[in-house]
């Protein structure tokens, strides 16, 4: 950061600061499975944003006040949040139909209202369309520090309020049960996105905050089961990004702030979707192959203990490569004893499920599972003597 | 007004957004059922790195390739967003908000890493359009509706967003029994053979074709508004599918004129000297036009499913 200038300084701190309130903040949204309300929210901040402007100016102050403005995009916001919320509740629009509809109306009635100030003839607009997608150039200290203390203020509230959200999040029916008044803790947790949205309208812009309320919970997700654990990492996984984006567009010309920290962001969703350990896609593709290759030895032993030739290239080689089978296809001694064992316990598996005693137990086949794993060693030593002794397998 | 002032100024870009108007309500009449309707929105963000990469590969501002960039990235978005839905067991929503994100920020920032200064590319002009700029200068009067010569001054956009309107149609009206069945009973319309993948797909790429068509004649917000709010406003008046297509068109039809109009024309009755953005005025009508059918609507409520509030 030392290397970085004061205004790329300020960015960076700001950035990193909205990427962990936006991280943890989003994540109790994508637990309620609402991630795009988010969308409608930031989309509809345009007009307050405008209507600010319009105010701030015909108070006869400057139109670019950091806190008007935002003042303005909160009430908008807060509007359209209400209207979603209503359309949902008393109509009988779904959610997506009623985050586009808001989305698309306060946006477009922004634009209008947009027009309208570049005919007022002030000619101070230009910072408003910076809104748009966020602009970092001309960052004052003043606009850091609301930033930064937007930013805090939003994370206590999140860290205050974080159990009962936790809980609409899994299960409102439980917590409404419980006596939570699950709407307001909706209604609480849309204000805290709508908060970490008009804070980060400066940096990243509204079209791109989204992007921030989404991705890192996202990512987080793939790392956790736990809903703190996965909290935290968002707040890592945003934080990180917001200041490796901020150092890089500060690095180079012609690098905008707010798409750089969403690409990065991405990055993190990307390396997270390939590489976590159990719900990563490259996790998923070795289970796969494990689970294919005991099939294929189960399989392949099973037709050595009976005799039967083996077709099937995928067994034969897993066969000779475990050392159980020679590559015409005949088993070793180990392969042998691995073969009488397979089916001896394929046999007992029968005994098993044919029996109403066994039934929890017989729930458990697949054709992999070891017997021995699911019964005692006496248990299998009663149903081995059901089956008798071993007897001599045809040459 | 007279025919000599209405013919050339208004009549195109009147045209122009009732056409895109109706071409964005038509399939959203069966995204809003399926509860796709947001594929609208991502589509008309992602519309912009495509048009952006095409620019780069073409280096000139020509429509076919930028239309075929849009749709190709509309393709890909709609291909990403499955594959992070299915690959990371994702739900659809924040899948979808992971794809388009991305790509739009991508779009931003090819933008600004290529020099576009000397050609008219920019967010905002992807954004709200320039459906007031699509005049035709050649018409003198109604005259100029019968006169060849005229009619070839026609700016492009109309006869495209007119076919994108018949390619349209004439996709609903094919697929018709398909679309209606697998809307509401995906598992029956199954069973009697429909394959509902390939066309649910078929209708987010025709979803698609019509964004693109749009984007390029009105902006990509008016993309949006007209997916969603004129068929989510005739849901509210009719139960019946037919009817409210027909209740969809006409409001399509109604936001875009009224729309234009008070865009134009509004703020000099108000004594102001210049007009406002025609899409985004559009966009407002449509959302006061869901307002009012939301509040007056004789369906507005869910006919007897339990009420979830």
């Amino acid at each position: 950061m030392l290397q970085l200038g004061y205004n790329a300084t300020l960015v960076a701190i700001g950035a990193t600061l909205l990427g962990v309130s936006a991280g943890v903040t989003g994540t109790f949204l994508f637990l309620r499975k609402r991630a795009l309300v988010s969308d409608a929210i930031s989309h509809a901040t345009l007009p307050g944003v405008c209507l600010g402007f319009m105010v701030l100016v015909a108070l006869g102050g400057d139109g670019r006040n950091l806190i008007g403005l935002l003042a303005g995009s909160a009430i908008s916001a807060w509007v359209g949040l209400l209207c979603m919320n209503w359309l949902t509740r008393h109509t009988r629009l779904a959610e997506d139909a009623a985050i586009g509809a808001v989305l698309s109306v306060f946006f477009g009635f922004g634009i209008v209202l947009l027009t309208v100030i570049q005919t007022m003839g002030v000619g101070r607009q230009a910072g408003l369309e910076g809104f748009l997608l966020g602009s970092t150039a001309g960052m004052l200290r003043a606009d850091a520090l609301i930033i930064a203390i937007g930013g805090a203020a939003t994370l206590l509230l999140v860290m205050i309020i974080r159990r009962p959200m936790t809980m609409v999040a899994f299960d409102p029916e439980y917590a409404a049960a419980r006596g939570l008044p699950v709407h307001r803790i909706d209604l609480a947790m849309m204000g805290l996105v709508m908060a970490v949205t008009v804070v980060g309208l400066k940096i990243v812009g509204l079209i791109l905050i989204v992007a921030l309320l989404i991705i890192p919970p996202v990512t987080a997700r793939f790392w956790s089961e736990r809903s703190d654990r996965v909290v935290l990492l968002a707040g890592l996984a945003g934080g990180l990004a917001g200041y490796l984006g901020a150092a890089l567009s500060a690095s180079a010309p012609n690098l905008p702030t707010g798409p750089i920290i969403v690409l990065v962001s991405f990055g993190f969703f990307a390396l997270s979707l390939f590489l976590a350990p159990v719900r990563g896609v490259l996790a998923a593709v070795l289970r796969h192959l494990r689970f294919q290759r005991r099939v294929h030895i189960r399989q392949g032993l099973l037709a050595l203990a009976q005799g039967q030739k083996i077709y099937e290239p995928l067994t034969l080689r897993l066969l000779r490569r475990a050392g159980l089978a020679r590559a015409d296809g005949v088993a070793t001694e180990t392969g042998k004893a691995r073969a009488a064992k397979a089916l001896r316990d394929e046999k007992r598996w029968e005994i098993v499920r044919a029996d109403q005693a066994h039934e929890a137990t017989a729930a458990l086949y697949d054709g992999l599972r070891d017997i021995e794993t699911v019964l005692t060693q006496d248990q299998i030593v009663e149903i081995d003597r059901q089956i008798g002794g071993p007897q001599e397998v045809p040459a | 007004m007279s025919g000599e002032e209405f013919v050339p100024l208004s009549l195109t870009p009147l045209l122009i957004g009732t056409f895109a108007a109706i071409a964005c309500a038509l399939p959203g009449n069966f995204l809003v059922l399926r509860k796709q309707a947001l594929i609208g929105d991502a589509i008309s963000h992602v519309v912009l790195p495509g048009i952006v990469v095409a620019f780069l590969l073409t280096g000139a501002i020509s429509t076919w390739p930028m239309m075929l960039g849009a749709a190709g990235a509309s393709v890909v978005a709609v291909v990403m967003i499955e594959a992070v839905r299915r690959l990371g067991q994702i739900e659809p929503g924040a899948a979808m908000g992971v794809v388009f994100t991305t790509m739009f920020a991508a779009g931003v920032l090819l933008l600004e890493q290529t020099d576009t200064s000397t050609v008219h590319l920019d967010v905002e002009h992807a954004l709200y359009g320039n459906l007031e700029s699509l005049i035709w200068l050649d018409a003198t009067g109604w005259s100029s509706l019968f006169d060849p010569e005229a009619l070839a001054g026609l700016p492009p956009e109309l006869p495209r967003i007119a076919l994108t309107l018949l390619v349209v149609s004439l996709f609903m009206w094919l697929f018709w029994r398909p679309l209606k069945i697998s809307t509401f009973d995906e598992g029956f319309a199954r069973t009697i053979g429909v394959r509902t993948g390939a066309l649910g797909f078929a209708l987010v790429i025709i979803a698609a074709i019509a964004a693109v068509a749009a984007f390029d004649a009105v902006g990509s917000i008016i993309v949006i508004a007209m997916f969603i709010c004129p068929p989510a406003a005739a849901r509210m008046m009719t139960n019946r599918l037919e009817t409210q297509i027909t209740w969809s068109v006409v409001f399509a039809i109604v936001s875009a004129v009224s729309g234009y109009v008070l865009a134009g024309y509004g703020p000099l009755w108000l004594g102001a000297a210049d007009a406002v953005s025609a899409a985004g005025m559009i966009a407002t009508m449509s959302g006061l036009i869901l307002a009012c059918t939301a509040i007056w609507g004789p369906c507005r409520t869910r006919a007897g499913a339990p009420s979830t509030a």
